[in-house]
């Protein structure tokens, strides 16, 4: 029998109630919100920034002297700083705004590109990747004539990167890898990846996406080259990104887009550039939003606090046991030996049943799982499926929600077999 | 029974079920019964763009009348399909196009579904249509 801590159960009720979200109920049933690998839901803090800069402190940030532009551009920049503490990145210049992990990671195949790739380079990614992390090596490879060459997974889910050996050569100008995959959940060792790749000379861009939530993140100790995540995956505000680059890729890398606030001098003679961050940060940008990195990079540290940290692993062990009990159910991202390479997501597919289905009947039972291909077509096929079901839990996420969605799942299972 | 008969006692049909769980049910007994699409016809011609899961619409004409056969991979869909095909089929071009559809908004069927597979149904009834209208 589980043991549930008094003290335990209010600090989660606690929590909980900071989300307003989790309260309220879908189809006259309590919300059961395990799709926290595509959005994790707001806190109020996040929520309240939003407003207030949105309601008091509207202006175009940086350039006017006036007081409202001075807050805006305080809260903005101030995000930028908690972000590099976040990530201990060495210099704030090394943090870049985004509208997101797709936003960022177009961003290095294009300006990376153009610096250092020719016609012939290859660029390596994985077999996991989600398309936001292929597609835009895709498009750099027909523009330079690159050619892209892949990091298979094994049957767990793991990267076979005893592969490396072979794929990494002389040739090889990056490497893009995702920390952990949107849809295997398995702690890939980027670590031990970067120091194989910088053996060789190749700098390797990480996909936090999914990561930056489940681990804490140390970029001078990962020493990746460059690490993409979105804030609405960790509880910001959507629409926002940080790419993290190491000074002297970004540097030496060209702007990707121009416009107001990335220029030096701007005559018709030519232009010079903003020295970094502004470099990569034309236009206006989304400067209410961005700023709630702050309050959302306070709840991820709050959310780490080590009994709520038992109290996920027990629950990931728990679902963990059923999916692979279960004779009807085939799980992907299977971890081999201990549980720890696995975070709680969990992307399975039921023998004889449709994910759609199965997705239709858990949401009128409050129930909420994505369904589908998860914007990662190869790994699908990898694995000879058209779809998949996920369940992706959130340190807000209790045992008794898990004890629920299980319960919910066999009922479905009965009613579609 | 006339088009707009059946679809009023659909409509009735689908009252009865007040809980979504009840009316899943109605539909995977509804998809459970759909079997005689042969597996030569799941070509892409036959495939209706924007589900979410794969439709198969295929149709033969007699005596004037569609009638129209269908399959999916996932249970519901097929379900939502085969009520379709239960109303539309057998019927005249000049019937099926004299009904507004609305039948799928009476039974709460459209806006209880996610916008992407709302639009698989409104893809279905819009394939319906242009087959009604092609002949």
């Amino acid at each position: 029998m589980r043991v549930r801590s008094t003290s335990l159960m209010s600090a989660v009720s606690e929590i909980r109630s900071l989300f307003p979200a989790l309260s309220r109920k879908v189809y006259g049933k309590d919300l059961v919100y395990f799709d926290n690998a595509a959005t994790s839901q707001r806190p109020q803090s996040v929520i309240d920034k939003w407003n207030g800069i949105s309601g008091y402190s509207n202006a175009n940030i940086h350039r006017a002297v006036h007081r409202l532009a001075d807050e805006a551009t305080q809260a903005y920049e101030g995000a930028r700083d908690t972000v590099r503490e976040f990530l201990n990145a060495e210099h704030r210049e090394e943090i870049v705004f985004t509208s997101g992990t797709t936003a960022s990671v177009n961003l290095v195949a294009f300006s990376f590109g153009e610096a250092f790739v020719r016609s012939g380079d290859e660029i390596i990614v994985s077999e996991a990747e989600h398309h936001s992390n292929i597609v835009p090596w895709q498009l750099m490879c027909e523009r330079k004539g690159a050619v892209l060459r892949v990091l298979p997974v094994d049957d767990h889910g793991y990267l076979m990167t005893e592969k490396l050996d072979e794929l990494l050569t002389e040739r090889t100008k990056l490497l893009a890898v995702t920390h952990i995959s949107n849809v295997l959940g398995i702690i890939n060792p980027v670590k031990k990846i970067v120091a194989k790749c910088h053996s060789m000379g190749v700098p390797v861009l990480v996909d936090g996406a999914q990561g930056i939530v489940h681990c804490s993140v140390d970029v001078q100790d990962l020493d990746c080259d460059f690490y993409v995540f979105s804030g609405h995956k960790m509880y910001a505000a959507t629409g926002t990104g940080v790419l993290y680059g190491k000074k002297k890729w970004l540097d030496a890398m060209p702007p990707y887009m121009g416009g107001g606030e990335m220029v030096g001098t701007v005559s018709f003679s030519g232009t010079t550039y903003a020295p970094l961050p502004m470099k990569f940060e034309a236009g206006t940008q989304n400067f209410a939003s961005t700023a709630t990195f702050k309050e959302a990079v306070n709840m991820v540290n709050l959310l780490n606090d080590n009994k709520l940290k038992n109290k996920i692993d027990e629950i990931r062990d728990y679902l963990l046991d059923y999916f692979l009990s279960d004779e009807r159910i085939s799980l992907y991202g299977v971890p081999r030996g201990t549980y720890e390479d696995k975070i709680p997501l969990f992307s399975f597919t039921v023998k004889g049943v449709h994910h759609e289905d199965l997705a239709l009947i858990l949401d009128k039972m409050g129930v909420a799982v994505r369904s589908g291909q998860m914007c990662a077509e190869p790994v699908m096929d990898r694995f000879g499926v058209t779809g998949m079901l996920r369940a992706s839990l959130a340190p807000y996420n209790t045992i008794q929600e898990a004890e629920y969605f299980v319960k919910c799942l066999n009922k479905a299972i009965d009613m579609l077999i | 029974m006339s088009l707009q008969e059946a679809e009023n006692a659909i409509v009735e049909e689908f009252s009865m079920y007040e809980e979504w769980l009840d009316k899943y049910e109605y539909l995977i007994e509804l998809g459970k019964s759909l079997t005689d699409y042969p597996e030569e016809a799941k070509t892409e011609d036959k495939l209706i763009k924007g589900c979410q899961s794969r439709v198969w619409l295929d149709y033969r004409i007699e005596d004037g009348k569609i009638i129209f056969n269908a399959d999916s991979d996932a249970i519901i869909t097929k379900g939502i399909i085969s009520l379709l095909i239960g109303l539309y089929s057998d019927r005249t071009p000049q019937e099926i196009l004299s009904s507004d559809f609305s039948v799928v908004e009476k039974i709460g069927l459209k806006e209880n579904l996610s916008p992407t597979r709302a639009n698989g149904l409104v893809s279905m009834i819009a394939k319906i249509r242009e087959i009604a209208r092609s002949i």
